[in-house]
């Protein structure tokens, strides 16, 4: 019993980890239409952030409290770069999109090696996150995974809160349902395209910082992760944040439930085959965006 | 619009991105041109040695490292000489974590560069894809770390220890300690698999129980179901193949269920003290580990070693077994040539039986059978300031077994 409510758990948090890494692409893919091969290195890039902002704050707790911030700054600001530099350039041409947004992400991971060299570093964790919850019967819960949890429950409701009653959330959920007609109607797409690549990028910053608690900081770590989030939204269903988190956990704990019967790499594998049927079932993805668009 | 037209685009290349790996992983070098072997270009006043390690990817934590100590004993050796009277010049690869590139830089430089000797290599599947080539062209490979033995190629040197020096010491440690039950964590290729084969074959005849089996990808990160499926064993000891980062995830996955050294106890044999300030203490302090050599290990030799090591790299670079072993065998190299009087391969191997030096592990033999060496085995523990310190030794050098031959409970593994 215990087992089976620690697996559940380890289940959970894996799909908080997912979703963490799939939540910003939700925003860009699954929002704006953009296929962003260097999201993983956004994410990477706010992992080395909290390993620099430790080689200078000491303490493990505070440090890793001012990485947050700042790692979705950092990651943000380079998800603006490459969308004024590139990807805006790029709007009517996925294809290219997808190239251009690959090289970027190698780019990004060799500037990462010379920069950090190639051996992989790793963070401290503060005390309080090295421990564990203990509940009766044995069962015990990670806090740094409680952690990751809150911080992924955290940002999808401040993202769902944005996108309902701000401003700016009805501009990005305007732009994303009728461009066109956004644009005729005075928002500033071309604005509002630049702050949700802010946010989509920011987001998975936030994610690099959570994955230092877990494992080791690396320059390829964000392309172990790239295609994971992509699964997730598109599983989830394009330009809908509901089914990304459904999907996150779903995932999760059935990727849990086949470690624990049968092997690590076995269930991947049922993890992939279950995704296939899936979208031959619904190729659209759990949920759909209804709009009136013909398109 | 392009929603679905996207998502086309992306299964595409997602597509692309697997068929990339799988071409990657079904390259060989099918070149059989150099089957005659390829003499090693001695004419100048040089010979060159190829250094192969991984300098990128997830075995870069460990592989460096080796490759700095090789360096250092290569520098020595210029300074004092040379061998031969030539002076060594060092030709590096990167091997990158990935085994085809093993095999094709292994290659380039028996062929290209025609080097007299290659001094590297990490992981056993990384040996393995290199070891038809060396065979092939008749080369010699100098490897410098412990592995899962059965395994005995004329070509290869095996300077870091086999099973009957690590694995079962380290197994006799925790019999002795009265661990009665152990479960198995290890990377998912050859090493760890075959050593808990032999793991399960000595528990079979000691009265130990193995209490569960498990393999993470090399390179995974997610240890939230292992360290449950651990924990809720109740197992005394948790024997540890696990290979590079993911030792990471783990350690810090086990400290996170409440898991100690005192009430179960890991021992680990790819954890060196390089990986212990990667790893960090906080989450290793009070684990045991397994080898032959540890910076502490007391002797003239090594307090030369440590502090020629330290002045080249860093006062906070620590030496580790792999980085001995693999200092070691340049000079053991050497050894060989100069009793040989050539760096021809097949005279270089007949000379090779005997050979002694005295190494910062203490004295090791080269036994020209088995082409592995006589070293003695050392069970350590990790203290909190990142060193590793010896609890218990095998008191001799022991004789290399790779085929563990003189172990009865072993008859039905090779």
């Amino acid at each position: 019993m215990t087992v089976l409510f620690g697996q559940l758990f380890t289940g959970i948090s894996i799909g908080a980890v997912l979703l963490l890494i799939a939540l910003g692409l939700a925003l860009t893919f699954g929002q704006m239409n953009v296929i962003n091969m260097a999201h993983g290195e956004f994410i990477m890039a706010g992992a080395y952030t909290t390993y620099v902002l430790q080689q200078s704050i000491t303490g493990a707790g505070l440090s890793l409290v001012v990485a947050l911030p700042v790692a979705f700054v950092v990651a943000g600001t380079m998800g603006v770069l490459l969308e004024v530099l590139l990807i805006r350039r790029l709007y009517a041409r996925p294809l290219d999109t997808l190239l251009v947004t690959w090289g970027v992400s190698l780019m990004l991971q060799q500037l990462a090696r010379d920069v950090f060299g190639s051996p992989n570093v790793q963070t401290r964790a503060p005390d309080l996150l090295t421990g564990n919850v203990a509940l009766p019967g044995g069962l015990t819960i990670a806090n740094n995974r409680l952690f990751i949890l809150a911080l992924a429950l955290a940002a999808v409701a401040a993202l769902t809160l944005a996108l309902r009653l701000t401003p700016l959330g009805r501009r990005i959920r305007a732009v994303v349902q009728n461009r066109d007609l956004a644009a005729v109607s005075g928002i500033p797409t071309a604005r509002v395209d630049r702050t949700t690549f802010f946010l989509g990028s920011g987001l998975a910053g936030l994610a690099g910082v959570a994955l230092t608690l877990l494992g080791p900081i690396g320059p390829t770590m964000g392309t172990n992760l790239i295609i994971d989030a992509f699964l997730v939204v598109v599983v989830g269903g394009i330009g809908q944040l509901k089914g990304s988190v459904i999907v996150a956990f779903a995932l999760g704990v059935l990727q849990a439930t086949g470690e624990y019967l049968t092997t690590l790499s076995v269930a991947k594998v049922i993890v992939f085959v279950a995704i296939v049927a899936f979208l031959q079932w619904r190729p659209q993805g759990l949920f759909t965006l209804r709009t009136r668009s013909l398109a | 619009m392009s929603l679905l037209w996207s998502r086309r685009i992306l299964a595409g290349a997602v597509t692309l991105v697997a068929a990339a790996a799988l071409t990657a992983c079904g390259s060989k070098t099918s070149d059989e041109s150099g089957a005659a072997g390829v003499t090693a270009d001695v004419s100048g006043d040089t010979v060159k040695v190829g250094l192969l390690n991984s300098l990128s990817g997830t075995m870069a934590i460990s592989e460096v490292t080796v490759r700095d100590s090789i360096m250092l004993a290569v520098e020595e050796i210029n300074a004092a000489g040379g061998v031969l009277g030539k002076k060594i010049q060092p030709v590096g690869e990167d091997g990158a974590s990935d085994w085809p590139t093993f095999a094709e830089k292994a290659e380039k430089l028996i062929s290209e560069d025609r080097v007299a000797a290659v001094f590297g290599c990490w992981t056993s599947a990384s040996r393995k894809a290199v070891k038809p080539v060396f065979e092939k062209n008749k080369a010699l490979l100098f490897y410098p770390v412990q592995y899962e033995g059965l395994e005995q190629s004329p070509y290869i040197f095996y300077t870091g220890a086999t099973t009957n020096q690590q694995i079962v010491p380290g197994l006799d440690y925790l019999k002795a300690e009265g661990a009665k039950s152990v479960y198995l964590v290890g990377s998912d290729y050859v090493f760890p698999r075959t050593a808990n084969k032999i793991i399960k074959a000595y528990a079979a005849a000691n009265g130990m129980t193995v209490l569960g089996e498990d393999y993470a990808p090399l390179g995974s990160t997610e240890f939230g179901t292992i360290v449950n499926k651990v924990k809720s064993s109740g197992a005394d000891a948790v024997f540890n193949t696990l290979n590079g980062d993911s030792n990471v995830a783990f350690f810090k996955e086990y400290k996170s269920a409440g898991l100690t050294a005192a009430a179960m106890p890991v021992v680990s044999v790819s954890i060196a003290e390089e990986e212990v300030k990667g790893i960090g203490t906080q989450y290793l302090e009070g684990q045991l580990t397994a080898w032959n050599y540890y910076q502490t290990t007391p002797g003239a030799a090594n307090t030369k070693f440590v502090a020629a090591y330290k002045a080249k790299y860093g006062a906070d670079k620590p030496t580790s077994d792999p980085m001995e072993a693999a200092y070691v065998s340049v000079y053991l190299w050497k050894a060989m040539v100069e009793k040989a009087g050539a760096f021809d391969v097949e005279k270089v191997r007949t000379a090779s039986d005997g050979i002694t030096f005295d190494a910062p592990e203490g004295l090791v033999t080269v036994d020209g059978k088995t082409q592995h060496i006589a070293k003695t085995a050392r069970i350590g523990k990790v203290g909190a300031d990142g060193l590793i310190t010896e609890v218990w030794n095998s008191g001799k050098p022991v004789a290399p077994d790779p085929y563990l031959k003189t172990y009865p409970w072993a008859s039905g593994l090779s």
